[in-house]
């Protein structure tokens, strides 16, 4: 698992990157009452704004964290929000991306380091 | 955050695991763990303790509660002196262009008038009634009190056990109970579109008041994120935001609030700030209005999303003041201004989100029904 500064997971498994947010991210965010996914089948590059998440606080962007397709999103997040405090880090994954190039991932925290990251 | 004023409860809401941020200068609790959504819903089902002690607490004296009204009625479009004693109502400070200072709460309460300004501006609302009611009238900031708000159907039975007599209180009735040994000033009025209660407590007191309040299995204490969903729902402005020095009472859909006798033809018309321009908008002249808008679909629609009469092209015809989730709704609300032709109920328009135009209509307000015990 990597994670990237704006609190996003990564989670390969052979050129299928699943992403979702982090239960700190999920926590700081509060309640979660909409999100918006990108279309299945889009190709997207690295820091676009590809998911809108809005909490009862506010609204954040989700970037795409490398260039790839969208393979998959969960509409069940989009159905009910709420499952993303609920499981973030689990049931509550938000899109697949498709990668050629995975070099990125290098540049992307461990898990130690994102814990000294969010302090 | 050094800088940051804290109220007497500053203590009992970090021993609750309060998230504190600033807000009008001060340390305040924007949520507790249970969560604004959470904290929203329980106050509407149960009832929710809110430290809203920032607020500005102000007495006026003269030599009788007429000489106060008299003079206080040359700052606000009110009618002050036909208030009966013990009863609270609402007012707003007017300036020369008619545009709203602040909104206020007031009451009669016998031999003095008492004053609930909103935080930020309540050093401009005591230097604005010094100057213009000094010295006739004295004005006395309230500096040693807490303010407490318990709200929802449950706050009736909760504050009745802990201070008998609170039951037999209807909305806007004001009064002073003992509570051991604290004078506290209750008025069975909020902020949240539900039945409650507002209290000033010494500042002694307040701690102690809180918690025994808090021990009833009802009570949750509240943050100010809930408060604002919950006032925004209950179709409730906020100062600053939903009206400001600009906005005239008639377009904030406040006309209500001006009492026939300060109208045009009534026994003390005018002679309040900004009366000329105020009586212009009466009849429906008023350019601009203040509505409840429900977005289409489930994205939130926040302040400063421009609203739009057509799908696509054309210059703005308003802009969203207050938005957000609204927890009891179980969707997007907004309040905003739309011009004139655009304020019917029911009327269709579209908000600009994310460069997308989305479907909003005009609501009535509340979005919530109010359950006030009159």
């Amino acid at each position: 698992m990597k994670y990237t500064e704006e609190h996003e997971w990564l989670s390969v498994e052979g050129d299928i990157v699943t992403v979702g947010i982090t239960a700190h991210a999920a926590e700081q965010l509060g309640d979660v009452v909409f999100v918006e996914l990108p279309e299945v089948g889009g190709e997207v590059a690295k820091d676009d704004e590809i998911v809108v998440i809005e909490s009862v606080k506010a609204a954040s962007d989700i970037l795409a964290p490398l260039d790839g397709e969208v393979v998959e999103v969960n509409e069940a997040i989009v159905d009910e929000p709420s499952k993303v405090n609920d499981d973030p880090e689990g049931e509550a994954w938000f899109f697949k991306l498709k990668v050629s190039d995975m070099s990125p991932m290098d540049d992307y925290m461990d898990e130690a380091k994102y814990k000294d990251f969010i302090g | 955050m050094s800088d940051l004023k804290t109220t007497p409860l500053v203590e009992l809401h970090q021993s609750l695991g309060a998230k504190m941020v600033p807000f009008a200068g001060y340390l305040m609790p924007v949520q507790y763990p249970m969560g604004i959504m959470k904290e929203h819903l329980h106050t509407r089902s149960k009832a929710g303790l809110f430290d809203v002690s920032h607020m500005g607490q102000v007495i006026l004296r003269g030599k009788s509660y007429a000489a106060v009204a008299r003079a206080f009625e040359r700052l606000v479009p009110m009618d002050v002196m036909d208030l009966p004693e013990g009863r609270q109502r609402y007012g707003l400070f007017t300036n020369g262009a008619g545009g709203i200072e602040d909104d206020l709460m007031f009451t009669n309460r016998g031999d003095h008038l008492f004053v609930v300004v909103n935080a930020a501006c309540k050093e401009a609302d005591i230097a604005r009634m010094s100057a213009a009611l000094e010295p006739e009238i004295s004005v006395e900031p309230i500096t040693d009190r807490a303010l407490i708000a318990l709200q929802g159907p449950a706050a009736e039975a909760a504050l009745q056990s802990l201070v008998p007599g609170v039951a037999e209180m209807r909305f806007m009735d004001v009064a002073s109970f003992d509570h051991n040994g604290a004078e506290l000033w209750i008025s069975r009025s909020g902020y949240t579109g539900e039945d409650g209660f507002e209290i000033s407590v010494p500042e002694g007191a307040a701690e102690g008041l809180a918690r025994a309040l808090l021990a009833h299995p009802d009570v949750e204490p509240i943050g100010l994120g809930a408060r604002d969903s919950l006032r925004l729902e209950g179709g409730l402005c906020l100062y600053g935001h939903d009206i400001d020095a600009k906005t005239r009472p008639l377009e904030a859909a406040l006309g209500w609030a001006i009492q026939k006798t300060r109208r045009p033809g009534g026994e003390r018309a005018g002679g309040f700030p900004g009366a000329e321009a105020v009586f212009a908008d009466l009849n429906g002249a008023a350019p601009r209005k203040r509505v409840g808008l429900r977005p289409e679909g489930r994205a939130p629609m926040r302040e400063g999303v421009a609203l739009y009469a057509e799908s696509e092209g054309g210059a703005p015809i308003g802009q969203i003041t207050s938005g957000g989730f609204g927890p009891s709704v179980e969707g997007p609300v907004a309040m905003g201004y739309v011009a004139a032709d655009y304020a019917a109920t029911d009327t269709q328009i579209y908000g600009e989100l994310r460069g997308k135009r989305v479907p909003v209509t005009v609501a009535k307000l509340p979005f919530v029904a109010a359950n006030f015990k009159r």
